[in-house]
């Protein structure tokens, strides 16, 4: 085996030993490491009233209520929803059927107080017409998002 | 394989073919990034959700494709540098370094300004911001152990093993809007069926895109060619004492 061939072998090994480790890594950390849990996941694994956790998923069509500073809105992964409350701005992109995801606490009644709500963009990018032909033409996908 | 690559990796011929393709490397940026500029800006529809904002993103992806793709070509590169020995393979991953930086930090804080109007946060840990920070880190921490090394040769082959090591976080970052959820939505051109992102956008987009890859093309050719000739120069001093 020449020098350069045995080198070659290293590396190689190294490699793939490096990736197996970190990918092993990862895959035990996986509850950290999603940003946000939704409400299918909730239902599963329900989180301790009190404590911090960020919830993703779409705002519900017809959800959203505004009274003063205060809204509430249901967000839904299409499967299971849960109502939110929220006191403050929210970001240019939030709108019902849209991303959102909303950092806070489960209170006594079930509802996720958040204190901070950021908006999720999708991957499509149109100009405002092709959507709106595309809502006319009955092709609007309802958006599923992404778990 | 090897004979032809060795071919390549011969500094006199690397610098004839860079010197040839050089002069129309500049032309091809210029022209790439001033038509994909003008298009992006001025001639692209906005966005239906987004709006103007969605320009930011002719200046975004392209930094983001670039910062990944120049660690890939300097992963590659270390790895010959470390299994061949080739002359030129360390140096053009050297001289990689910093470019693919730029194009990181670019990325970081175009996206940033992005996020502040669309998401309502310049900032968050999700698992695509996070493993792109790491990147950057990875550009800077390969710079400093060339710097930290009296011997070039010993600085070659520990950033060599460090540029191979950070390697894996490249699929890290390609997909993790795919293993987890994050706030960054995910890919929107590369996907399984077709780009997401309506011709109108995309056209400009991939002209940047390919404007981005020339820039860099004509900045490497720079800097490998300043690195060789340095190689050269401290030889000459080496041998000049020598005598």
């Amino acid at each position: 085996m020449t020098r350069k061939r045995r080198r070659l072998y290293i590396v190689v090994a190294a490699m793939t030993v490096l990736g197996l480790a970190a990918g092993l890594v990862l895959m035990s950390f996986e509850d950290s490491l999603v940003f946000f849990h939704s409400p299918s996941d909730l239902v599963e694994k329900p989180v301790p009233e009190g404590r911090t956790f960020r919830l993703g998923g779409l705002v519900e069509e017809g959800s959203f209520k505004k009274s003063g500073v205060e809204i509430t809105f249901r967000v839904t992964d299409l499967a299971e929803s849960v109502d939110v409350q929220f006191r403050g701005l929210v970001p240019d992109l939030f709108r019902e059927g849209q991303g959102v995801v909303a950092e806070g606490q489960m209170n006594e009644n079930g509802i996720f107080v958040a204190s901070n709500v950021l908006a999720k963009h999708d991957e499509n990018y149109m100009p405002p017409e092709v959507a709106e032909s595309l809502k006319k033409a009955g092709n609007w996908k309802p958006k599923e998002d992404k778990q | 394989m090897a004979i032809d690559l060795h071919k390549y990796a011969n500094p006199t011929r690397f610098l004839r073919i860079a010197n040839a393709i050089f002069p129309w490397s500049i032309v091809t940026t210029v022209v790439l990034l001033a038509t994909g500029l003008y298009l992006g800006l001025f001639v692209s529809p906005a966005d239906y959700q987004q709006g103007e904002t969605v320009r930011i993103m002719f200046v975004h992806v392209p930094a983001a494709w670039m910062a990944m793709s120049v660690y890939s070509m300097m992963a590659v590169s270390s790895a010959a540098g470390l299994i061949w020995k080739h002359p030129v393979a360390d140096l053009s991953a050297k001289a990689a370094a910093p470019i693919g930086a730029c194009f990181t930090f670019l990325a970081l804080v175009t996206g940033s300004l992005w996020g502040q109007p669309m998401w309502g946060a310049y900032w968050v840990w999700d698992a695509r911001l996070t493993s792109m920070l790491i990147l950057l880190f990875l550009y800077l921490g390969y710079m400093a152990v060339w710097g930290s090394f009296e011997d070039q040769s010993k600085a070659a082959k520990a950033a060599a093993i460090l540029v191979l090591i950070g390697a894996i976080n490249i699929p890290i970052i390609k997909f993790s809007v795919d293993w987890w959820n994050t706030l960054h939505q995910p890919a929107s051109v590369a996907t399984m069926d077709g780009p997401k992102i309506h011709s109108s956008i995309l056209t400009p987009l991939l002209i940047m895109g390919l404007g981005y890859t020339s820039l860099f093309v004509t900045i490497f050719i720079i800097r490998v060619r300043t690195e060789i000739l340095g190689r050269r120069l401290r030889m000459l001093r080496v041998n000049q004492l020598q005598e």
